[in-house]
């Protein structure tokens, strides 16, 4: 098998060498090939999310599509003014040369994907890759079957095939792999694995972006609008089954507003909100009235037959979360069914901080609350744990926001919702300690796909400054 | 493990927020200035101990360079720091994004023997701009600066977050077994990749500043002798130990011609008649590298130099020619005052040359034709490029400094260190307010919802606007 790889990689790796895709006219044209096949193979790549998550069609388009089609647009608009030259203030001694930073590609690039949004999580540091002038080996998850094949097969066809080939397969394909030599590696996936790549890539020295996970804290401030919070945090939490790596994974609470909280988060999974709505009613936003018409509860009373609902991916996943479940208080939800892999939106309460569900990153429909008496508290108890991906926390007042983001480390904040930083493509994306290094999206996958080459030219002529550096050395010219 | 009292310890001193506000880091920033001014005496008397280091040098290199940084640092630190405000989209509009600039925490920097004041220093300038804890290995090769780092340079700090520790091989090894929140190393490649390995167990971002064998490749169109001036000045600065020094010279057989009565002239401009003589060259800094240099010197065919004297680690400037591809001095960074000359028929040849290897720290071209040396920049690869200089764009901190591929990974100086020590953290301040604007994100989702998100979110190629 590792022989198979050196020959993929080997042949990614000549194809860089020939220097076809350093032209920006290549790259470009690769860009745009790309966003004909999202355009094109738009139900294909639907189709086989759904297969695999249980994932509705507005649904995967706008979590796995829509910020493709935006990602694409900007980078084919930025891209020349991104790998211009970057000209850099002089001081005096080279005030008469040319002196800029040059970015340049770095050669061949490992994308391994997740499986959690299968399409998305290949695609857009592809799209970076490609941009930054690299040849990419392409490694979709294979937990992820369906968009793994679909991925495989398109890429080909639309895409030149020996800069950009796709790998398919598990374990065993993935260790060969990652034996071979590559220029950047950009893995998406837990912090056990995480380690596994990085140790294979320190023995070729190669810099790696980990996109990794944890355990996201949701800090709910006693001073807040409830509603309006659980809410949030409710379709942050839920989406895709829980299965996002930013998805507030716990809440910290006072113990005296936990049971309003799980009231909350119930109403806005079950029962009808239209009371809540009309309390938000604001007559500037008429066009946006008749969609609350619409938004009457997130899933309905049954929330299994709900098209909006995703399954857990696969059997190991559903009996792992299902485990957390033991010994729990479950406050709403638990339901759960093997056959489907379906698990039912669920909230703990009162879980103690040692219990298994606090160990490990939950990636599921489990929403546990683990209450502490102050914000300092709640501080404290973020600062315990690894550093997550992302950090939460809600408040009506900006003072405590801001001491808990100052007080606390984590890849990325949203205050007062949740996944919101990870939309902005001006934003950089990525962990930091157990979550994770590097970071991409946007111009940030640009930089981090391309090495920034200082470069410095003098003219042969102009001597006469120069020899003050040369020896034989004197007081004389160090005082000057 | 006997360093993780040490550790612990510096670990709950960054928990407690002390390094944390401008004042402090500015406040321990000044008194690293005093300590260039103040033991500037006793850095060139270690320096010199250590390698026979000539003062010009080690007043340039290891205490003008990094008051330099210094005074970039200070003059600059407060805008560096500053939350990082980015362009919002359509649903963000009136919230607050930005980008902060957090501290990592508890970082460690591992400095090689050549520099060892500067390159000890240069990182640690950042590391403690940017708001970290520091632990500093200085090399132990190095005793008298070792020396001066571990006993004097604390007493300028505050010992609670700074740290020095002195160690060998075996001992740095136990350090690696450490958590840190980021470890900048420079040195050799196969040790870079230990510590990445190290790092690796702990998911922890380092920086490798690592060498290499720069090429220089010289056109038959130039300036003979200004080439032969600034190749000698940057090959035998510090007696050839010098990461961005030029390695190995690529040209002509008719260039060579010419080179090497220019290079005698340089050298002989430089540093008299009998080098050894000469207070402006320095010395091999241990007998292990001396053996190792002179082994090398013995598998060439010297043109210029050659001498050697083992009781005083001398080696003087040498020249080699007619290397070949399978000669000693060309299978590994020779590090020391030795130019060996390869001879190439044209630029091609000596670009496919260059690339054939390990991507360096730096690619030299000289020559008087503009398009020869943006060629040759064009068709390579490496860390930095300098064309018909040797050295300088190492000083100019508003570039980054630092490797690729075997040749390191990260960059530094001027504000390319404090970002290396900062973790840029994305950050959305939202209000509780506008939630039916909101609605279009929740479920259930419809078709209809759909065509709202994508008519409000037509991604046009200018100015394109994302509604999610």
């Amino acid at each position: 098998m590792e022989k198979e790889m050196q020959q993929v990689v080997g042949r990614a790796r000549a194809a860089f060498n020939s220097g076809r895709c350093r032209s920006l006219e290549f790259r470009m044209q690769q860009l745009k090939a790309l966003e004909r096949m999202v355009r094109e193979k738009e139900k294909e790549i639907l189709a086989a999310i759904k297969a695999d998550l249980h994932k509705s069609g507005p649904n995967a388009y706008s979590h796995e599509i829509l910020g493709l089609l935006g990602e694409l647009a900007l980078v084919m608009d930025q891209l020349p003014s991104w790998a211009a030259p970057q000209p850099v203030k002089r001081n005096l001694l080279t005030m008469r040369d040319e002196a800029y930073i040059c970015p340049e590609p770095l050669g061949v690039v490992l994308i391994i994907g997740a499986w959690n949004y299968p399409f998305v999580l290949v695609m857009q540091p592809l799209i970076g890759a490609i941009a930054a002038g690299n040849a990419v080996v392409v490694k979709p998850s294979e937990i992820s079957e369906n968009t793994a094949r679909l991925v495989a097969d398109l890429l080909p066809q639309y895409l030149d095939r020996e800069l950009y080939p796709v790998v398919t397969g598990g374990v065993p394909e993935t260790t060969a792999l990652l034996t071979q030599r590559f220029d950047h590696i950009l893995y998406t996936g837990n912090s056990t694995v995480g380690k596994i790549v990085m140790a294979a890539a320190a023995k070729h020295l190669t810099p790696v972006t980990l996109e990794l996970g944890g355990k996201s804290p949701c800090y709910i401030d006693k001073d807040c609008d409830l509603a309006i919070a659980c809410r949030r945090i409710t379709w942050g939490k839920y989406m895709n089954c829980g299965q996002t790596c930013i998805a507030p994974d716990y809440i910290l609470c006072d113990a005296s507003i936990q049971s309003k909280v799980v009231e909350n988060i119930r109403a806005t999974l079950q029962v009808s909100v239209e009371f809540l709505v009309l309390r938000d009613l604001c007559p500037r936003y008429s066009p946006a009235l008749s969609f609350c018409a619409l938004w009457q509860e997130f899933y309905g009373q049954d929330v299994k037959s709900s098209p909006d609902y995703e399954r857990v991916v696969n059997k190991r996943h559903f009996k792992r979360i299902l485990g957390l479940l033991e010994g729990q208080k479950i406050a709403h939800g638990g339901e759960a069914d093997e056959a489907s892999c379906y698990i039912a939106p669920t909230i703990l309460t009162d879980v103690s901080p040692e219990s298994k569900v606090m160990e490990e990153e939950i990636f599921g429909p489990i929403l546990p609350i683990v209450t502490v008496k102050s914000v300092e508290e709640a501080i404290e108890f973020i600062n315990r744990r690894e550093k997550p991906l992302a950090l939460y926390v809600f408040s009506n007042n900006k003072k405590l926001i801001k001491r808990v983001i100052s007080e606390t480390s984590s890849g990325g904040v949203t205050g007062n919702d949740v996944i919101m930083h990870f939309f902005l493509s001006t934003l950089p994306f990525g962990g930091v300690g157990n979550s994770g290094m590097g970071a991409y999206h946007g111009k940030h996958s640009f930089e981090t796909f391309s090495h920034r080459r200082a470069c410095l030219i003098k003219d042969l002529k102009m001597e006469g400054t120069n020899k003050l550096r040369y020896p034989p050395g004197s007081q004389k010219k160090v005082d000057w | 493990n006997p360093y993780a009292g040490l550790v612990s310890r510096l670990r709950a001193a960054w928990l407690s927020g002390k390094t944390r506000p401008v004042e402090y880091r500015v406040a321990q920033l000044e008194a690293l200035g005093r300590f260039l001014d103040e033991k500037k005496q006793d850095i060139l008397e270690a320096t010199a101990m250590d390698m026979g280091k000539p003062p010009f040098e080690a007043e340039f290199s290891e205490i003008l360079l990094c008051k330099n940084e210094l005074n970039e640092t200070l003059n600059n630190l407060s805008r560096w720091r500053k939350d990082e405000h980015v362009d919002k989209n359509l649903v963000t509009q009136l919230d607050s994004v930005f980008i902060r600039k957090d501290p990592y925490g508890v970082v460690l920097i591992i400095a090689p023997w050549n520099y060892p004041i500067h390159l000890v220093l240069m990182p640690l300038i950042g590391a403690i701009a940017a708001g970290n804890c520091v632990i500093v290995k200085p090399s132990e090769v190095t005793k008298n600066s070792q020396r001066l780092v571990a006993e004097v340079l604390p007493s300028y700090l505050d010992n609670d977050c700074f740290a020095v520790v002195t160690a060998g091989m075996l001992e740095t090894t136990r350090l690696l077994e450490n958590k840190f929140d980021y470890i900048f190393f420079t040195g050799t490649p196969s040790v870079g990749k230990i510590v990445m390995t190290a790092a690796a167990k702990h998911l922890t971002p380092v920086t490798l500043e690592l060498g290499g064998k720069n090429p220089c490749y010289v056109s038959d169109t130039c300036d003979v002798q200004n080439v032969a001036r600034r190749v000698a000045w940057g090959r035998f600065f510090n007696a050839g130990q010098t990461c961005v020094a030029p390695d190995y010279v690529l040209c002509s057989v008719e260039m060579q011609e010419k080179l090497l009565p220019a290079l005698r002239e340089a050298i002989a401009d430089f540093y008299g008649s009998d080098p050894q003589e000469s207070p402006d060259f320095g010395r091999i800094v241990g007998d292990k590298q001396f053996q190792r240099l002179q082994a090398l010197l013995r598998g060439g065919h010297v043109a210029i130099g050659g001498q050697t004297d083992e009781a005083k680690r001398y080696i003087a400037p040498t020249v080699l020619v007619d290397s070949q591809p399978s000669d000693p001095v060309m299978q590994e960074e020779i590090f020391g005052p030795i130019l060996p000359i390869v001879n190439v028929a044209n630029m091609d040849e000596a670009v496919d040359f260059i690339n054939r290897r390990e991507r360096p720290l730096v690619v030299y071209a000289f020559s008087s034709d503009d398009k020869v040396v943006n060629q040759v920049l064009e068709r390579t690869s490496s860390g930095g490029f300098c064309g018909n200089d040797t050295l300088m764009h190492v000083t100019l901190t508003s570039m980054p400094f630092g490797g690729i591929g075997n040749s390191g990974l990260g960059t530094y100086h001027g504000k390319f260190t404090f970002d290396t020590f900062t973790h840029r953290r994305s950050c959305v301040r939202r209000s509780m307010g506008r939630e039916t604007l909101n609605a279009l994100r929740y479920p259930p989702y419809s078709q209809q919802k759909l065509g709202i998100v994508r008519a409000a979110s037509e991604v046009k190629r200018k100015g394109a606007c994302t509604l999610l």
